[in-house]
């Protein structure tokens, strides 16, 4: 089973420690093969940055992400931009209080897929207080969407990638998401 | 206990080099490869070593030189237009016999070309990127484990036989993040120094010779004139030049059995051998699997050590298949190298993908299918 998974927000969302977060969950933790990539272009600085994981119970080879299984939009741009890429009847995360819907509506329904709203930002911001900690909000929504990763893992990835204090913060944002959906 | 960390290329090598031993890095930074320089400038002083920012590549390349004959495993990074800029010191570091490792992240060219996108176009100026006659040693990782391992045996084969190792990467493997082990015991080839009293330091020897350092007491005179067993300048005696010249590659063509390394798989049986080496192996490995699944006899060879150019590993594969394609990305570099030796038994192809994109396993496959492979 191998899952494309990218990430996409705008520079300074946290998207690329999201994915990091779920390729370590993935391989160090659940025990899979897991690649992280990144855009590194003058967009990874603002605009629309993205972050791509594959996750899989075999060997990884080729590590790059053409048609992502499921697509995570932070921001508006980026769901644009990225969502062309999608896999029909794949998954499709959006950030409800970002991503104006009425746009990528027809795309949706014209390629089958499967939308999931989780209010990432509006979620850090009124039940943690902490805009900073949308991206680990999304992993927590994404862990419960797709169970690419176990919950234990992510937690124990996030314990792992996070500045050393903010450990409980970043926990309950993560138990927020899973929460959401 | 081994250890497992989830981490970037670049992070791992220069993981790697401090378990083997680094303790001076001086470079430039430059991307792709940047993320070495600022790993090892946070942890190399945790280690008691030096981490030096210079002002350029030549300086950079000379600082490694030094720091080596200063007798510490020394290395830089860099990539294509920082490794055009040491080329005059990496003669320099062959003729001296001076181990150190340049790890080169290549990146779209000729000159600054596309920074933040992957390549291998630096392959032939590893080879030949210097004047003179010389043998260097080159390492092509495939994965960020890889990255990690060679980057240690870089610094095991520099010791080893006293010369320069290049690592060749590209931006893919610098950039992307994958898990890698760490043994809890790692082989390191330590620094041998000769005795202190009748040393020859290049001495006319089958041997490789013990390395003396600055500042413990040997008289010693390092010159990149062709110089006598003691190290000193000789340049006009053409006999000098030429023990001293054939010394310096036969050291390492007597040894390409240790040092050459490739990695074949189904191709016993294989009409059509892919050839490759650094990352488009990835794409490569995908391919032969789909291959293999329509029923096509394919296989693969993957090349660790570019150079020495494992002649004798190619020359056997071609003994059975009937066409090789060599997948790289450039315009044809190792593919000129497997041409000429397989040339008179199989027919070459070659997938050259430029642009910064690994070649799709899918191009790959329709190559084979192109070429037949039943």
């Amino acid at each position: 089973m191998r899952k494309e998974i990218r990430i996409a927000g705008f520079g300074g969302q946290g998207v690329i420690l999201a994915g990091i977060i779920l390729g370590k969950a993935a391989s160090l933790f659940d025990h899979n093969d897991a690649v992280q990539t990144q855009s590194y272009g003058p967009e990874a600085r603002g605009g629309a940055s993205k972050c791509e994981v594959i996750i899989s119970d075999e060997e990884i080879d080729y590590p790059k992400v053409k048609h992502p299984d499921i697509l995570v939009a932070m921001s508006h741009e980026s769901a644009l931009k990225y969502m062309l890429d999608l896999k029909d009847n794949g998954i499709f995360i959006i950030d409800p209080g970002r991503v104006i819907e009425s746009e990528i509506e027809d795309f949706v329904k014209e390629h089958n897929i499967t939308l999931y709203r989780a209010p990432a930002t509006e979620t850090a911001e009124n039940e943690i207080g902490l805009k900073i900690v949308a991206n680990i909000v999304m992993i927590g929504a994404i862990t419960k969407i797709t169970g690419v990763i176990s919950k234990e893992a992510a937690i124990k990835a996030i314990e792992d990638s996070v500045p050393h204090g903010t450990e409980k913060k970043n926990i309950e944002a993560f138990e927020a998401g899973y929460n959401l959906v | 206990m081994t250890e497992e960390l989830f981490i970037q290329g670049n992070e791992a090598c220069a993981e790697g080099a401090l378990r083997a031993g680094c303790r001076f890095f001086g470079g430039y930074p430059i991307t792709p490869s940047t993320e070495v320089a600022e790993y090892l400038a946070r942890n190399l002083p945790k280690h008691g070593g030096s981490f030096v920012q210079m002002e350029d590549e030549i300086a950079a390349a000379g600082s490694i030189i030094g720091g080596s004959w200063g007798g510490s495993k020394s290395m830089t990074a860099t990539s294509g237009p920082g490794f055009s800029l040491m080329q005059e010191n990496i003669g320099y570091a062959f003729i001296t016999e001076t181990p150190i490792v340049i790890v080169d992240v290549q990146r779209g060219s000729p000159s600054t070309g596309q920074p933040t996108m992957a390549a291998q176009g630096d392959m032939m100026q590893a080879r030949w990127g210097s004047h003179g006659d010389y043998e260097p040693i080159a390492l092509s990782p495939s994965s960020v484990q890889e990255y990690f391992d060679f980057t240690i045996r870089a610094f095991n084969l520099s010791e080893k036989f006293r010369t320069p190792v290049f690592i060749m990467a590209d931006e893919i493997i610098g950039h992307m993040r994958e898990k890698i082990v760490i043994p809890d015991k790692i082989d390191i080839t330590p620094r041998v120094m000769p005795d202190k009293e009748n040393f020859l330091p290049f001495k006319n020897s089958d041997e490789v010779n013990p390395m003396p350092s600055f500042g413990q007491g040997y008289d010693i005179h390092v010159t990149g004139l062709t110089h006598d067993e003691r190290g000193y300048p000789d340049a006009n005696n053409p006999k000098t030049h030429d023990i001293l010249v054939r010394r310096l590659t036969n050291k390492i063509l007597d040894n390409k059995d240790e040092i050459i390394s490739v990695e074949k798989s189904h191709c016993d049986d294989a009409d059509i051998v892919l050839v490759t080496y650094g990352a488009p192996f990835r794409s490569a490995i995908t391919a032969v699997k789909d291959a293999r699944e329509e029923g096509l006899k394919v296989g693969y060879l993957k090349i660790n050590t570019p150079w020495p150019f494992p002649e004798e590993e190619i020359k056997e594969i071609a003994k059975t298949a009937e066409d090789i394609i060599v997948v790289e990305m450039n315009l044809g570099q190792m593919y000129w190298e497997v041409e000429r030796v397989a040339c008179s038994q199989s027919n070459t192809h070659l997938i050259g993908k430029i642009g910064g994109e690994l070649p799709h396993p899918n191009e790959i496959l329709s190559k084979i299918e192109e070429i037949g492979g039943k």
